[in-house]
């Protein structure tokens, strides 16, 4: 950044000096206050429960063993509820890619016939939507309920995101696409061939982002399933964690079961976030570009 | 796409196409493809978007499941008439108005706190990687933080190990309705400060940079420097973002509330998203919820305009 390499260090003495000093203390705060809740879950979970219930963990985590994690593993409500984030998460974000995709395409070339209606009728939607009652009234005269369909059908688009990608792909060279015509291809043709390989990017970014929103999302989960063999992971998760609902994971560990549950409840976040950190590199190679394209440009 | 639109009007006609076709038909011909794309997109947003507004209707009936919207009874505004005098109704209303102030008191500054304070760093590895930590919390469900917050905010959870350390009593601050705000505010800053100062940094770095060489050469300090180079060039976006945020006043999400209040805090925690969903999806008060909800949708729509009124006069920037 040309900013960064003109700024003289020279300058300023003192004062300028004192305010840097300050402004590296409060970002190392910042980045304290940011990673400790996490890393206190990380350490909480691989405790014993005498250390724990005393408060003496803090730090560095201590009478280190695994059981919780052994518990998690054993559970098959675990697995079942992880399996079925992994399904919806993969099946939702090829859907939404895919649909976000062809809406975003037609809507890119300025000689789409009737496109100033058809982006007003897309526009309309982020601003005017039935609400949560008439969703579910819809969900549920379509016979989604308590199917996968039902979580992954109503977000297929998001307007949102769909905008960023017709931004991306209305700055794409508009040769490569008429010399495809020339050479007798068809709007599809273009669109598979060559539009879409030109589009690695903003496709890798938009898999990023939707793949996150369904591994997070619990509330439409939550409303339109009955089966608890349909849960994905974070509404088990909120069970577990939040309403504190016990059930059966703690049978055979003796002591306190207050504190049994903790180190289980905290594997359990932890197994939850892992992938999230998994694939954060990734994402953050791709989230500020699509960002900034939203932002700046559309 | 110069080859397509070289047909000039009423001379040149390619061979085979009959002359009596109106233009917009040729027009949706030569698209057909497009069209043919676009469709199922189509279809998504007729099913899953207007389909449903269709069902706002419903908060003028009584509404049955079995009768359909056809088949269920009309009822005026017999439903707004009922919340709007319900004292319950106007405590949600504060609480919805209060929580979003709160947020846009500290929120809302925060970002762009950060987002100048991250762009005066001398070290470029160091801001990179002090960013790529603040983004992470955005990236985390909002059932990991509520667990966090329900977990660290219990009698022996982390929260309270500080104030026993600090020779308090412990609380179980979850349970009492005048710190709800609080935690609500403060644990949302955390979660998107960093990925909300993106946008002003992407504004940041789009300054100038020989105007802050002129500056120098006027001897301003860091201080004048921040004030009258920075912050003006970023006023535009802050407008905009201020807009959009004034603009969801009326506006409050219910997954996070969901996951943090409970009976004893309903008096200030409980908002209209989250009765909307007690009285409609729980218990089952369909055209009674619509009605609470489609209320609020209007007051939104009425304030974002009103805001958007607004910065057109005080400033030039506007959404639309």
């Amino acid at each position: 950044m040309l900013l960064k390499n003109r700024k003289p260090s020279e300058n300023g003495g003192i004062g300028s000096r004192i305010f840097d000093f300050c402004n590296i203390l409060f970002m190392l705060c910042l980045a304290f206050i940011t990673l400790y809740p996490m890393y206190n879950i990380f350490i909480v979970s691989i405790s014993s429960a005498e250390y724990i219930y005393a408060g003496a963990v803090s730090f560095i985590p201590k009478g280190i063993n695994f059981d919780a994690y052994r518990m998690v593993f054993k559970n098959d409500s675990i697995w079942r509820s992880f399996g079925n984030s992994i399904l919806y998460t993969t099946v939702g974000t090829a859907i939404n890619v895919v649909c976000s995709a062809m809406c975003a395409y037609p809507l890119s070339r300025k000689d789409f016939y009737g496109r100033g209606f058809f982006t007003l009728f897309v526009a309309v939607t982020m601003f005017i939507s039935g609400g949560m009652i008439p969703s579910y009234l819809v969900v549920n005269q379509l016979k989604l309920i308590n199917t996968m369909w039902a979580i992954v059908l109503p977000g297929a688009i998001s307007t949102y995101n769909m905008i960023i990608m017709r931004t991306f792909f209305q700055n794409l060279p508009v040769s490569l696409q008429e010399s495809a015509y020339l050479d007798g291809a068809n709007d599809i043709t273009i669109l598979f061939k060559v539009v879409l390989p030109l589009s690695m990017p903003i496709i890798a970014t938009m898999t990023l982002f939707y793949a996150v929103g369904h591994w997070n999302s619990y509330f439409n989960a939550m409303i339109y399933l009955n089966s608890k063999s349909k849960f994905p992971l974070q509404v088990l998760l909120r069970e577990i964690v939040v309403a504190g609902n016990m059930a059966d994971e703690s049978s055979d560990l003796t002591s306190n079961i207050n504190i049994i549950a903790i180190n289980f409840k905290y594997a359990v976040i932890v197994i939850t976030v892992v992938p999230i950190l998994v694939v954060y590199p990734f994402l953050q190679k791709h989230f500020t570009k699509g960002v900034m394209i939203g932002a700046i440009k559309g | 796409m110069s080859s397509r639109s070289s047909v000039k009007p009423n001379t040149q006609r390619p061979q085979g196409q009959p002359k009596s076709l109106p233009r917009p038909i040729r027009e949706i011909i030569r698209c057909k493809y497009l069209y043919l794309i676009f469709l199922i997109p189509f279809i998504y947003y007729i099913v899953f978007q207007y389909w449903p507004m269709y069902g706002i209707l419903i908060s003028f009936q009584d509404y049955n499941v079995v009768k359909g919207i056809s088949g269920s009874p009309w009822v005026g505004f017999k439903h707004f008439e009922k919340f709007l005098f319900d004292d319950y109704f106007w405590t949600l209303v504060r609480n919805t108005l209060l929580i979003n102030i709160y947020n846009l008191l500290w929120g809302f500054p925060a970002p762009i706190i950060l987002a100048i304070l991250l762009n005066e760093l001398r070290s470029e590895r160091f801001k990179k990687v002090i960013q790529n930590i603040s983004y992470l919390p955005h990236f985390i469900s909002t059932v990991v933080v509520c667990g966090m917050l329900v977990n660290f905010l219990s009698s022996d959870g982390l929260v309270n190990q500080i104030v026993k350390f600090f020779g308090g009593e412990s609380i179980q601050f979850l349970m009492y309705p005048q710190y709800f705000r609080t935690i609500y505010v403060a644990s949302g800053i955390w979660q998107s400060v960093g990925w909300n100062s993106i946008i002003y940094l992407a504004a940041l770095t789009g300054i100038d940079a020989e105007m802050f060489e002129a500056a120098l050469i006027d001897g301003a300090n860091r201080w004048h420097r921040i004030r009258y180079i920075t912050l003006p060039s970023i006023a535009p976006t802050i407008s905009i973002m201020l807009i959009l945020n004034l603009g969801r006043l009326m506006n409050l999400g219910h997954e996070k509330i969901l996951l943090l209040y409970n009976g004893s805090t309903y008096e200030t925690a409980d908002v209209i998203s989250t009765y909307v969903y007690r009285r409609g999806l729980l218990g089952n008060d369909f055209s009674y919820a619509t009605a609470v909800n489609l209320f609020q949708a209007v007051v939104g729509v009425i304030l974002v305009s009103a805001s958007n009124q607004i910065s057109k006069k005080v400033g030039e920037t506007s959404l639309w």
